[in-house]
């Protein structure tokens, strides 16, 4: 297939994955803001939303303070940001319509159809329902991953999109855990205070993950057990090993489809997957986890690079 | 010399004053012509209300699979969807018999005198055309000289856009020999009629238009090139998304399984031109391009395209690749050329056109330009480079402002403009907001050219909606109908 093909079609799906994950990384700075008012101690939650979202520097360019309503603002609806929720979903849209030929029909009109709900109607009003919203985003994207899991041939078009989607999820899972990071806590409010737990509550809620946890832990929320579901954990579908479990399958999938030719892209994928599927979660914790979670968004920048070079270029 | 006679080439066929009753394709009241019967019973019996209902569900059809039409006009949608009238136009055999006789005598000398332009220009040397309005125009490309494409063919795929002044008299009013678009609506047009009508279609013989993207896939691999080695891969180039045709082009493509390309998914490597894929270069034979001559090949062309390809123009002029429609091929469809294919037609052929012309005055020239300005609110004026209906001006529509402004326009750069007389258009009935009303149409045919001309029967009917308009231009406002050829 054209490589522009196979480029927009894993950068479609990265977009829809992407306004998902905003969508949620929304909504667990807004938990978090309730909570801390509900407690009576308001910090810098939307501050480290932005962090974790990859917007800080952007958004700074552009506003002075990390403002609620400027936030939310920022990271939903604003034109002007390539990773606002309305741009990601423009931005699909537009990699799709590129590519019209190459997608379902089912594809099509869950791309259309959401394109064309996010346009009319005020649903990115700036007075619209925030929670709402989210709900609604996740819906759609919900919507076109089904239609391409259930509609797509299984060849280098489908392995090239659910590559996109994996990547951009993998990242994704990792910024939302990096939140917990940049929250400053009040001075008498402590590690395994309730303001922690609540935060840590915030942090599953996000990923549809809180059931999850009881069924697989059935204990009380512990931080490194959060972290080790989230990133360790095979049967939670948005765990970081998850993602590469998906990852080097679609690798491996397209080298057999394209006669056994890999690239450094095979490597680094497998490297990442083997430092995740045996990794444990107190060696983790030990050398910080904030500092393993920036390593592995940057080396998952690093595949994306040589993804395209391999394919998309 | 400054005599108000016009300077014909030939004269047109049929010519009626602007008040007259215009010939209407389903016939006059108490007269339906007999191919229109089952058609008129439709209509008496279908209550309005139903129409309407069917109207909406075809614009929901339309809108879902994402038929639009951008428009370079400033604001409005982006994606502007084309009024589509569901009430069709419907011509008979013995009509469709003489159009497409007409069309593929008309197309054979537009190709002969494109190859000749580019060869010895004997029409130039036997005196018929004036030489600077070929050799300075702007749709001549000296680079073409010599050059012979695959097959000798420069205008594989010809829209000709005709109007209907009479029972058996049929006008071409335009040559479109570049890179004609309208032919996915002539397919979805008809996809659509079927969905909403089905009890329609059990009862007439119509000829299908579904076997379009077959036949431009044989033509467009009959004219393989001469270095190419086996069977010819073909792939279609489009300017890209933001292209008005851009559904089009995809449409194309995906019903003909060919490759949709932009520029830059291609690279020329020792003149052979490759397209890049995720498994590495892949040659390419045949262009079906949609992108104009300009924009191809920044090397030889434009250098500040940025939708074409370097080294396009040396692959094709090496024979490792044939471009379709060919380069140059617009010379052939200036409007200041048009008058002359009638005489084009005498002199390859040695036949008498069986389309006829509409009178065309060239205001470059002295007699002309008086008798124009002279008979402004009679005629129309159209610029010589332009389409799309756009910067034209309808005499006997127009204010005192406008005709004041064009007889400024035309003292000023004569030679940019041509005049024609207001036609009396044929009227087809036409679904609008006051129920059912006869609107103007014309007729644009698809003639493709390779090892030999096809044409699918019919081609996209354009109705102008609103009431004594003769603008049927989509980017004008004007709808599309579904066209039926009846089978004997």
């Amino acid at each position: 297939m054209l490589s522009r093909t196979a480029d927009n079609l894993y950068w479609l799906a990265r977009y829809m994955e992407r306004a998902e994950n905003i969508a949620r990384i929304v909504m667990v700075g807004h938990r978090m803001t309730s909570l801390a008012r509900s407690l009576g101690n308001s910090g810098n939650e939307w501050h480290s939303t932005l962090l974790a979202a990859g917007c800080e520097p952007a958004f700074f360019a552009k506003h002075a303070e990390a403002s609620a309503p400027l936030v939310i603002d920022y990271l939903v609806r604003d034109p002007d940001n390539p990773s606002s929720i309305f741009t990601c979903l423009e931005t699909a849209r537009r990699n799709a319509r590129a590519v019209r030929t190459a997608l379902t029909v089912d594809m099509w009109d869950a791309l259309n159809e959401t394109w064309y709900q996010a346009r009319g109607g005020g649903r990115f009003a700036a007075t619209a329902d925030l929670p709402a919203l989210v709900d609604w985003v996740k819906e759609r994207s919900l919507l076109f991953a089904g239609a391409y899991a259930n509609t797509m041939l299984r060849n280098d078009a489908y392995y090239f999109t659910r590559l996109g989607t994996f990547i951009e999820r993998a990242d994704n899972t990792a910024r939302i855990l990096d939140v917990k990071y940049h929250v400053l806590m009040p001075r008498h409010e402590g590690i395994g205070g309730a303001l922690d737990y609540y935060h840590w509550q915030a942090i599953l809620r996000s990923v549809s993950a809180l059931r999850s946890y009881h069924w697989v832990y059935q204990d009380r929320l512990k931080p490194w057990l959060v972290a080790e579901l989230l990133l360790l954990r095979p049967e939670m579908p948005r765990s970081l090993l998850s993602c590469y479990e998906q990852i080097i399958r679609h690798l491996e999938l397209l080298a057999e489809a394209y006669g056994g030719k890999r690239g450094e892209c095979h490597r680094i994928a497998g490297e990442l997957h083997a430092k995740l599927r045996f990794g444990r979660i107190q060696d983790i914790f030990q050398s910080g986890l904030h500092e393993f979670l920036t390593e592995f968004i940057d080396r998952s920048v690093t595949l994306g690079d040589e993804i395209s070079s391999l394919y998309l270029l | 010399m400054g005599s108000p006679e016009p300077s014909d080439v030939n004269l047109p066929a049929a010519e009626k004053p602007e008040t007259a009753i215009p010939f209407d394709e389903m016939g006059t009241a108490g007269q339906c012509r007999p191919h229109y019967e089952l058609v008129r019973r439709w209509l008496d019996e279908t209550p309005p209300e139903l129409l309407a209902l069917k109207r909406r569900e075809a614009e929901l059809l339309f809108r879902r699979i994402g038929i639009t039409f951008a428009v370079y006009a400033e604001g409005g949608d982006p994606e502007r969807l084309i009024p589509f009238d569901i009430i069709p136009r419907v011509l008979d055999a013995a009509e469709w018999e003489l159009v497409s006789r007409g069309l593929r005598q008309r197309v054979r000398a537009l190709n002969a005198f494109i190859r000749d332009v580019y060869h010895r220009r004997e029409i130039l040397r036997a005196g018929l055309m004036p030489p600077a309005l070929v050799l300075h125009n702007e749709g001549f490309r000296p680079e073409m000289q010599d050059f012979e494409p695959a097959q000798g063919v420069y205008t594989h795929v010809a829209g000709i856009d005709i109007v209907r002044l009479g029972p058996r008299e049929f006008t071409v009013l335009e040559d479109n020999c570049r890179t004609p678009s309208g032919v996915s609506y002539m397919m979805e047009n008809r996809e659509a009629m079927m969905r909403l009508f089905p009890d329609l279609f059990a009862h007439h013989r119509i000829a299908s238009v579904a076997h379009y993207p077959e036949e431009l896939l044989d033509t467009l691999q009959s004219v393989a090139p001469p270095n190419c080695q086996g069977e010819p891969r073909v792939a279609l180039l489009t300017p890209g998304a933001h292209n008005s045709a851009y559904y089009e082009h995809s449409f194309l493509a995906d019903e003909m399984g060919i490759e949709l390309v932009e520029g830059a998914d291609l690279f020329v490597d020792d003149n052979v031109v490759y397209m890049r894929t995720t498994e590495g270069p892949k040659r390419v034979d045949v262009l079906y391009r949609r992108v104009d001559d300009d924009f191809l090949d920044p090397l030889t062309f434009r250098p500040e395209s940025v939708v074409g390809t370097p080294g396009l123009f040396n692959a094709y002029r090496s024979g490792n690749l044939t471009l379709a429609n060919g380069v140059g091929a617009g010379i052939a469809d200036d409007k200041a050329i048009y008058r002359f294919v009638p005489a084009m037609i005498r002199f390859y052929l040695g036949e008498e056109p069986i389309l006829s012309n509409v009178r065309t005055f060239s205001c470059a020239q002295d007699g002309d330009l008086a008798y124009v300005l002279d008979h402004l609110e009679e005629l129309v004026v159209k610029e010589a480079r332009g389409s799309g209906g756009y910067g034209m001006l309808i005499g006997p529509q127009a204010t005192q402002e406008q005709l004041a402004e064009f007889r400024a326009k035309l003292r000023a750069a004569p030679g940019d403009y041509i005049a024609q007389p207001t036609l009396a258009l044929s009227t087809c009935p036409t679904f609008v907001e006051a129920g059912i009303a006869p609107r103007h149409v014309d007729l644009r045919p698809f003639v493709l050219v390779g090892r030999d001309i096809r044409i699918v029967p019919g081609g996209l009917t354009r109705v102008a909606m609103r009431a004594g308009s003769l603008v049927v231009n989509s980017s004008q406002g004007g709808g599309t109908k579904d066209t039926w050829v009846l089978e004997d």
